[in-house]
C-alpha cells in the first residue's frame, strides 16, 4: 500500500490504476484523482510557480485549485496547465509538471526566487522599459518562456467535442446537500429537472466530511438520492458537468467531460461536450471555498487548506503527510483534527488564532497562535510557530491544514455583473440582490454553512422557483443534520510576513498588495491590475478576498468598503476544441454542392471556395502545362465553338403577385414594371445609401411572376434585404418571395455553336431559333423528352449564350448529356477561371468592381438609375460627393509595351509625381486574355470617360511595378455586342 | 419520361439508409414539394381552397398537417410547403396554381431540399446535439425551422420519429452531422 | 439571448440577424421636400440609447419575419417583439390619417 494511503474513503482499494508523473510510474486506485493519488504516494511536489518558480504542491481538492498545475496525456491529447485535483485518474495516464527548466526538484529558474524585490508587483512596467527595442525581441520572450505554463504538442486533437442543447424547468448547479434537495423537491413535483455536477460524484462537501444526515453517512445519504433522482424521467443527473457561464434570458453553458476519465474516448463519441442549456429557473448551489491564512512561505508543498484535507482523508483515502499541524481561525481547525485523528494519524498540534478557542481531548490546541514561517526544501518539514506569550516554538510536521474560513463560491452570481455584498455574520461576500434573471442561490454559496440549512434552504429555492413557473409541490421532509454556528473570528495574515502568498497562481504576496497601495494603486481594479492579484486562471478564487482584507487594513477601510471583484465567465477554463465543437477542418462550415459536382469530380476539376459552395474552378487535360494554359483553352475553345459552366450558384430568387414589377422596381435602380413577359432585364441593386451591392438579371416569366437571379456571393443578403423591403418598407404591396437557388441546376451554355448544341436537347415544338428566341429571351420549355427546363438567352461571356435550367435531380444528367451531344462542337467545360476571364474581356463588373465604394456611375451605368422613380438607394445616388465631374469611371487597360497590369495597382498621370495626392484611380479586375494576346484590366479612373487612348502609369510600389498602360474601352472583346445577339 | 436520369441529393442513383445504434436515418427523395403564399388579403380564402383541393386545413404557425396524399406545413406568416409523392405528382406545384389560382403564389421548390427521416427511439438525444430546438417537447405534427450545425432545416414530428428537410445543396454536410452525432450517441 | 416571438415563442438568437434601430421602418418620403437630407437622417442618424431600443431582427434560420425587438441594452431584457410588417403597415396607417 502507498506510503499515504488510509483506509475507508470512496476509492476502491480492490482495483489498482497505472499512471506515471514525470516519467515514474505509480499506482492509484478507482476513485482517486492525480492529485489524491500522487499524494497517497507521497508526491508533495507538483510543479512551479508562475513567476518565482517556487516548488509547489497540491492546495486543494477541486476546480479552485490554483498550485497543483500539470500536462497530462501527450500527443494530439496534450493537454497543458490541466488542475491535478481535477483529473480523475485512469489507467496509463501520464502526466508531468510545467513550468521549470531542467528537473522539477532541480528548476534552474528557481534563480528567479532570490531576486523577489525585481519581480514585484509591476515589474513588468518597472524593468523592462529600457531600452525599448529590447522588449519585442529579448524582454519579452523571455519572460514567457520563464513564465510559460504549460505546452501543447501542435499536434491535431484526434478527438471529437460536441455541441448540444438541453431545456429545463429547472437547472440546478451544484449537487451538495442544497442541490440535492432543491433537484428531489422539483423532480417530485415532475418539473423538467437538470442536476449539473463538476465532480464525478455526486455529494459536494457531504462526501468529504464525516457528518451524518439523518441516520446515514453523507455518501450513503447521497446514493440514495442518487437512486430516487435517477429513478424518475424528468430529472437529468449530470456529473462531470461544470457550468461555467450564465447568459442573458436563463441560458447557461456547460461543459460535459464525457471521456477526460478515459484513456480514449470510446468509438464515436466525443471527449466532451459544450451543452447550452436554457432554463426557466435555476438554482446555483456551487457551495463555497475555503480562503487560507497567508503567513510567511505558505506555499511550501504541503500547505493544503483544512477542507482539502478532511475531503482527502475521508474520501479519497489520503493524506499529504502522517503528521499535520492544523492553523485556523475557526472550529474548523478542531474538526479537521478530530477526522485525521479517526484515521490513525498524527496532529502534533491545532494552532488556533483564536485566543478563546475551545480545547480538545487529547490534542494540544495552541490558543491565540499563529506560524510564523514553515520551514522543508521541496515541501513542508516543520513550522515555526509564535504562541501567544510571544514565545516561538518548532513544530515538526509534513503538511499544514490551513483554514481561514469559507467564501461562497460567487462566480455564476456575477456573470450579469451581480455585485456580492459583505455578510457580517460569517466575514465574507454572498450574493447580492441582483442575481440574474430566474436565477437563485441556496446553501453555502448563499452563505448558509451549516449542512442543514443548506438542505433547508436547496428545498426553499425550488419551492420558490417551482411556484414562480405555476407548478405544485411539496416541500420533502428533512433529514437531521449537522447545525453548527459558524464560529470564525477574522483572520487573514499574519503581521510581518516576509513572503507570505495571497494568489498563488499569479505568485502575489501580502507585500506585493501593500506595496501597490504605497504606490498608489487603491482601487480594487487597479490593485488588480498592478499586482495581477487574481487575474490568473482560478479568477482568484482562494485569493481575492484576501487581497480585499490587506487592502481594506492599508486603507483604514472596512472589507466591503475597500470593494470587491466580480467574476465573469468561463467559471472555470473551457478548452478551444470545446468552444469549436466539430467546426474543425473540412467540416468547419457546411459545404454546398453544385448538380455537376460528382462529374466534374470524375473530370478532374480543380474546385474553389465561393462562399460555401465549391465550385470548379477549372478542369486540367492530358497535356496541360500548367492551370494557365488550361484556363487559356478553355476560353478560346468557348469562343471558338462552345462550352458550358455551372451557374447554378447564383442566388435565384421567385417573387411573385400582383405588385411584383412594381416591387422589383423598388429594389432595382433601373426599371422594370415595362419588361415584357418573356425577356429578361440585367439590373443593379443599390444600397440606401447610394453606393452599389449587387447586380444581375430580372426574368419575367408571368405577369405577375419573376425571377431575380443575385450574385453568388449576395444571395443570402439580397434575399434578407427583399424581405426587409417587403415587409418594412413596402408592407401593403401584394407581393411573395422565397428563394429557389437549389431547385434548379443552371448551366451557362456560350459560344457561337451554343444554339446548335442546345437544339439537339430541346423537345421539338420549342423554337429557340434568334427571330423566336433573340437575345434577352427568357421562357419555360422542355427538353430530352419532356422535361420541364427553363431558358435564360443572356451572357456573362459575351458569347451567343444561354442559361438553361431543370431540377436540380437531373442536373448530373443533363451535364453528361451536354457533353455527349456536345462531342461535335468539341464543346468545353469551362470554370471560375475562365468565367472570370471571359467576363473581363466583355467588361462585365463583378464584386472587385461593385466593391462597397463605387456608384453605378462609377461603373458607367449611371443613366440606369431611374429618376422617375423611387427606389431603394436612388435618392442618396443624387448627394453631394457621388456626383463631381470628374468622379470615377470604369475603364479598360492594357499594357503599351511590356508588362501585365496588376490588380490592387494604381493608375498615376504619365507624367508627374508619383504619390497619392496625385492617385488617378486603381486597378480592380486583370487578366491574361488569350482572345486578345496581352494583358488586360478594369479599373477605376478619374474622369475616365473621356481618357480613352491616355497613357498612364500603373504602379504597384509594393512589388516595384511600373506600367505604362492605355485607357480602352472596358469592352475589350466585341463592343458591339454582336456575338451575342447572333 | 425524359430520358434523363435523377440523382438523390447525396449524388447517387438509389436513396442511402444509415443504421446506427437505436437510430435509422433514411434519405427520402421520392417527394414533390411546392411553396405557397397567400396574395395580399387572401389568407382565408386561400385556406378556403386549399381546403376544398386537398381535404387539408392550411396549419397554424408551427404546425403541419397530413393525409394519405399531402403534407403541409407552416413555414412563414401567410406561407406553407406542400408535399406530395413525386412518383405520383411530380408537377405538384402545377396541381397546386389551379387549386389556389389567385388566392395565392405557387412555386416549385421540390430539388431546393433534401429529405431524412430519422426514426428510432434515441431521435430526442440525436437532435439535442443538433438544434436549439426543444425536440423533447414537440408534439406530433409540430413544424419548425432552425439551424443545425450552420444548415437551415425544418423539422416535423411524426408519430415515427422526425423528418429533417434540409438545403439539396448542403445535403452532404447535414448527412455528415446526422451520422456523425447518431454515432456518438449509440 | 432568447427572443420572444410572436408566432414561434422563445427561440434562440442565433437564428436571428441584426439590423439596429427599429427607425428604418419609417423611409422618408423621395419626392418631399429636402428628400436628401430626409433620407442622410433616416440613414445615419441613429439613437444609441442606454435603456429601452426599439431594434429590427431577422428571423433568418426560421420563418423569415423581421420582428421589432423592444429590448433594455443596459440588462439585455426585452419588453417586447412585434411583427415588423404589422407594425409598418401601423406606422403608414397613422402616417395616412395625419395627412
Amino acid at each position: 500500500m502507498s506510503v499515504n494511503r488510509l483506509h475507508g474513503g470512496l476509492v476502491d482499494h480492490e482495483t489498482a490504476v497505472n499512471f506515471s508523473f514525470n516519467g515514474k510510474d505509480y499506482q492509484g486506485q478507482v476513485g482517486d484523482t492525480l492529485a489524491s493519488a500522487l499524494m497517497a504516494n507521497g508526491v508533495r511536489l507538483m510543479g512551479r510557480s508562475f513567476k518565482y518558480h517556487r516548488p509547489r504542491g497540491v492546495m486543494t481538492a477541486g476546480s479552485e485549485e490554483p498550485n497543483a498545475l500539470v500536462e497530462v496525456r501527450t500527443g494530439g491529447r496534450q493537454e497543458p496547465n490541466t488542475r491535478a485535483t481535477t483529473v480523475e485518474l485512469f489507467d496509463g495516464l501520464t502526466a508531468r509538471s510545467q513550468n521549470h527548466i531542467g528537473s522539477l526538484k532541480y528548476d534552474l529558474l528557481a534563480v528567479n526566487d532570490l531576486f523577489p524585490a525585481f519581480l514585484s508587483a509591476g515589474f513588468y512596467y518597472k524593468t523592462f522599459m529600457w531600452p525599448r527595442a529590447f522588449w519585442e525581441k529579448l524582454y519579452e520572450p523571455a519572460i514567457r518562456r520563464a513564465a510559460g505554463l504549460g505546452s501543447v504538442s501542435f499536434e491535431d486533437d484526434p478527438d471529437v467535442y460536441d455541441k448540444g442543447f438541453l431545456h429545463c424547468d429547472l437547472l440546478v448547479i451544484g449537487a451538495g446537500p442544497a442541490g440535492l434537495m432543491a433537484a428531489l423537491t422539483a423532480g417530485r413535483a415532475g418539473a423538467r429537472v437538470i442536476l449539473a455536477e463538476e465532480d464525478f460524484l455526486l455529494g459536494g462537501r457531504l462526501i468529504a466530511e464525516t457528518n451524518c444526515v439523518g441516520e446515514l453517512s453523507g455518501a450513503e445519504w447521497t446514493a440514495a438520492m442518487q437512486a430516487e433522482l435517477a429513478s424518475m424521467d424528468t430529472v437529468r443527473i449530470m456529473p462531470r458537468t461544470t457550468v461555467f457561464g450564465a447568459y442573458d434570458h436563463g441560458v447557461y453553458g456547460a461543459v460535459e467531460r464525457v471521456s477526460d476519465h478515459l484513456a480514449v474516448p470510446e468509438a464515436g463519441k466525443p471527449r466532451q461536450i459544450l451543452w447550452r442549456v436554457y432554463c426557466k429557473r435555476a438554482i446555483v448551489c456551487a457551495g463555497a471555498l475555503e480562503r487560507p491564512i497567508a503567513f510567511q512561505n505558505n506555499d511550501r508543498p504541503g500547505v493544503i487548506m483544512a477542507g482539502a484535507v478532511r475531503a482527502y482523508a475521508n474520501r479519497w483515502a489520503a493524506t499529504p503527510a502522517q503528521e499535520v499541524v492544523v492553523f485556523a481561525n475557526s472550529d474548523e481547525g478542531h474538526q479537521t483534527a478530530k477526522d485525521l485523528i479517526a484515521k490513525g494519524l498524527c496532529v502534533p498540534a491545532v494552532i488556533d488564532t483564536r485566543a478563546d478557542a475551545p480545547d480538545m481531548a487529547g490534542i494540544e490546541v495552541l490558543k491565540g497562535a499563529q506560524i510564523i514561517n514553515t520551514k522543508g526544501c521541496h515541501g513542508v518539514t516543520a513550522v515555526k510557530v509564535r504562541l501567544a506569550s510571544g514565545q516561538t516554538r518548532t513544530i515538526k510536521c509534513g503538511a499544514v491544514a490551513n483554514s481561514g474560513g469559507w467564501n461562497p463560491n460567487l462566480g455564476l452570481t456575477c456573470h450579469q455583473r451581480g455585485r456580492p455584498v459583505w455578510d457580517e455574520a460569517i466575514h465574507a461576500f454572498v450574493p447580492g440582490s441582483d442575481l440574474p434573471v430566474g436565477q437563485s442561490v441556496a446553501g453555502a454559496a448563499n452563505g448558509v454553512m451549516s449542512t442543514h440549512g443548506a438542505l433547508a434552504t436547496g428545498v426553499a429555492a425550488a419551492m420558490a422557483a417551482l411556484g414562480d413557473l405555476g407548478i405544485t409541490a411539496a416541500a420533502p421532509d428533512l433529514p437531521e443534520a449537522e447545525d453548527g454556528p459558524v464560529t470564525l473570528s477574522p483572520f487573514w495574515h499574519v503581521a510581518g510576513a516576509k513572503r507570505a502568498w495571497v494568489d498563488f497562481q499569479n505568485d502575489v504576496t501580502v507585500k506585493d498588495v501593500k506595496l501597490a497601495h504605497q504606490e498608489g494603486f487603491r482601487s480594487v481594479e487597479h490593485l488588480k491590475r498592478y499586482t495581477t492579484l487574481g487575474m490568473a486562471t482560478d479568477q482568484g478564487k482562494t485569493s481575492n478576498v484576501t487581497g480585499l482584507a490587506v487592502m481594506a487594513e492599508m486603507t483604514g477601510k472596512l472589507i466591503p468598503e475597500t470593494g470587491t471583484t466580480i467574476f465573469r465567465p468561463p467559471y472555470v477554463p473551457v478548452a478551444m476544441g470545446t468552444l469549436a465543437g466539430r467546426s474543425v477542418g473540412k467540416a468547419f462550415h457546411p459545404t454546398r454542392l453544385t448538380p455537376s459536382h460528382h462529374w466534374a469530380a470524375e473530370q478532374g476539376a480543380q474546385f474553389v471556395e465561393v462562399g460555401n459552395w465549391l465550385r470548379a474552378q477549372y478542369f486540367p487535360k492530358k497535356g496541360d502545362t500548367d492551370w494557365r494554359q488550361t484556363v487559356e483553352r478553355e476560353v478560346l475553345s468557348t469562343r471558338a465553338s462552345v462550352g458550358v459552366c455551372d451557374v447554378t450558384t447564383l442566388g435565384k430568387i421567385d417573387v411573385q403577385g400582383t405588385d411584383a414589377a412594381e416591387f422589383l422596381n423598388k429594389i432595382y435602380a433601373n426599371g422594370f414594371a415595362k419588361l415584357a413577359v418573356g425577356k429578361v432585364r440585367y439590373g443593379v441593386m443599390l444600397r440606401e445609401d447610394g453606393i452599389a451591392y449587387d447586380d444581375g438579371t430580372a426574368a419575367r416569366l408571368a405577369e405577375k411572376h419573376f425571377v431575380v437571379t443575385t450574385t453568388t456571393a449576395n444571395a443570402v443578403t439580397v434575399y434578407r434585404n427583399m424581405e426587409f423591403a417587403r415587409q418594412c418598407l413596402f408592407p401593403d404591396m401584394d407581393v411573395q418571395l422565397i428563394s429557389t437557388t437549389e431547385a434548379w441546376a443552371q448551366y451557362a451554355v456560350a459560344g457561337p455553336n451554343a444554339r446548335k448544341l442546345l437544339r439537339k436537347l430541346v423537345d421539338a415544338g420549342h423554337d429557340i431559333s434568334n427571330e423566336a428566341f433573340p437575345f434577352m429571351a427568357c421562357g419555360e420549355i422542355t427538353i430530352c423528352g419532356g422535361l420541364r427546363a427553363r431558358l435564360f438567352r443572356i451572357s456573362f461571356s459575351g458569347e451567343l449564350a444561354y442559361e438553361i435550367a431543370v431540377p436540380t435531380r437531373y442536373g448530373d444528367a443533363l451535364m453528361r448529356r451536354l457533353m455527349e451531344e456536345g462531342e461535335e462542337f468539341n464543346v468545353t467545360p469551362y470554370g471560375t477561371e475562365a468565367l472570370g476571364v471571359m467576363r473581363i474581356e466583355k467588361g462585365h463588373a463583378v464584386a472587385a468592381e461593385l466593391n462597397g465604394t463605387t456608384t453605378a456611375a462609377n461603373l458607367g451605368m449611371g443613366r440606369m438609375v431611374s429618376k422617375s422613380k423611387d427606389s431603394i438607394g436612388s435618392t442618396l445616388s443624387e448627394r453631394d460627393g457621388l456626383n463631381d465631374a470628374d468622379d470615377l469611371r470604369l475603364v479598360g487597360l492594357k499594357p503599351v509595351h511590356t508588362g501585365e497590369v496588376v490588380a490592387g495597382a494604381h493608375l498615376m498621370n504619365a507624367t508627374g509625381p508619383i504619390d497619392a495626392k496625385h492617385d488617378q484611380g486603381y486597378v480592380t479586375s486583370a487578366a491574361y486574355s488569350p482572345s486578345l494576346e496581352t494583358s488586360v484590366g478594369l479599373g477605376f479612373l478619374r474622369d475616365g470617360g473621356n481618357r480613352m487612348g491616355e497613357t498612364l502609369r500603373m504602379v504597384n510600389p509594393l512589388e516595384d511595378q511600373d506600367v505604362l498602360v492605355e485607357v480602352v474601352s472596358a469592352h475589350f472583346v466585341d463592343p458591339e455586342g454582336g456575338r451575342l445577339r447572333a | 419520361m425524359p430520358d434523363l436520369k435523377p440523382l438523390t441529393a447525396l449524388g447517387a442513383a438509389a436513396p442511402r439508409v444509415d443504421i446506427i445504434g437505436a437510430l435509422t436515418i433514411a434519405e427520402t427523395p421520392n417527394v414533390a414539394l411546392a411553396s405557397l403564399a397567400a396574395r395580399k388579403g387572401q389568407g382565408d380564402a386561400v385556406v378556403e381552397v386549399v381546403k376544398a383541393g386537398l381535404a387539408l386545413d392550411l396549419p397554424a404557425a408551427g404546425r403541419s398537417v397530413a393525409n394519405t396524399s399531402h403534407r403541409i406545413w407552416w413555414t412563414g406568416p401567410e406561407q406553407w410547403m406542400v408535399e406530395a409523392d413525386f412518383t405520383v405528382c411530380e408537377l405538384l406545384a402545377e396541381a397546386l396554381k389551379s387549386i389556389v389560382g389567385a388566392t395565392g403564389s405557387v412555386t416549385e421548390q421540390t430539388d431546393g431540399w433534401c429529405r431524412f427521416d430519422v426514426t428510432g427511439d434515441t431521435v430526442v438525444a440525436l437532435f439535442e446535439r443538433l438544434c436549439a430546438v426543444d425536440v423533447a417537447m414537440m408534439a406530433v405534427g409540430d413544424a419548425t425551422r432552425t439551424s443545425m450545425h450552420h444548415i437551415g432545416c425544418f423539422l416535423i414530428r411524426t408519430d415515427e420519429g422526425v423528418i429533417v428537410i434540409g438545403p439539396r445543396a448542403s445535403a452532404g454536410s447535414l448527412h455528415h452531422a446526422l451520422v456523425e452525432i447518431a454515432g456518438a450517441i449509440a | 439571448m432568447l427572443i420572444n416571438h410572436p408566432l414561434l415563442g422563445p427561440r434562440d438568437a442565433s437564428e436571428f440577424t441584426y439590423l439596429g434601430d427599429a427607425n428604418l421602418l419609417n423611409r422618408p418620403d423621395w419626392q418631399g421636400e429636402n428628400a436628401v437630407e430626409a433620407f442622410h437622417d433616416y440613414l445615419y442618424l441613429r439613437d444609441n440609447p442606454a435603456g429601452l431600443h426599439r431594434e429590427l431582427w431577422f428571423h433568418e434560420q426560421g420563418d423569415r419575419s423581421w420582428l421589432v425587438v423592444t429590448r433594455n441594452t443596459l440588462t439585455h431584457e426585452i419588453l417586447g417583439v412585434e411583427m415588423a410588417r404589422d407594425v409598418a403597415r401601423n406606422n403608414k396607417r397613422f402616417e395616412g390619417d395625419a395627412q
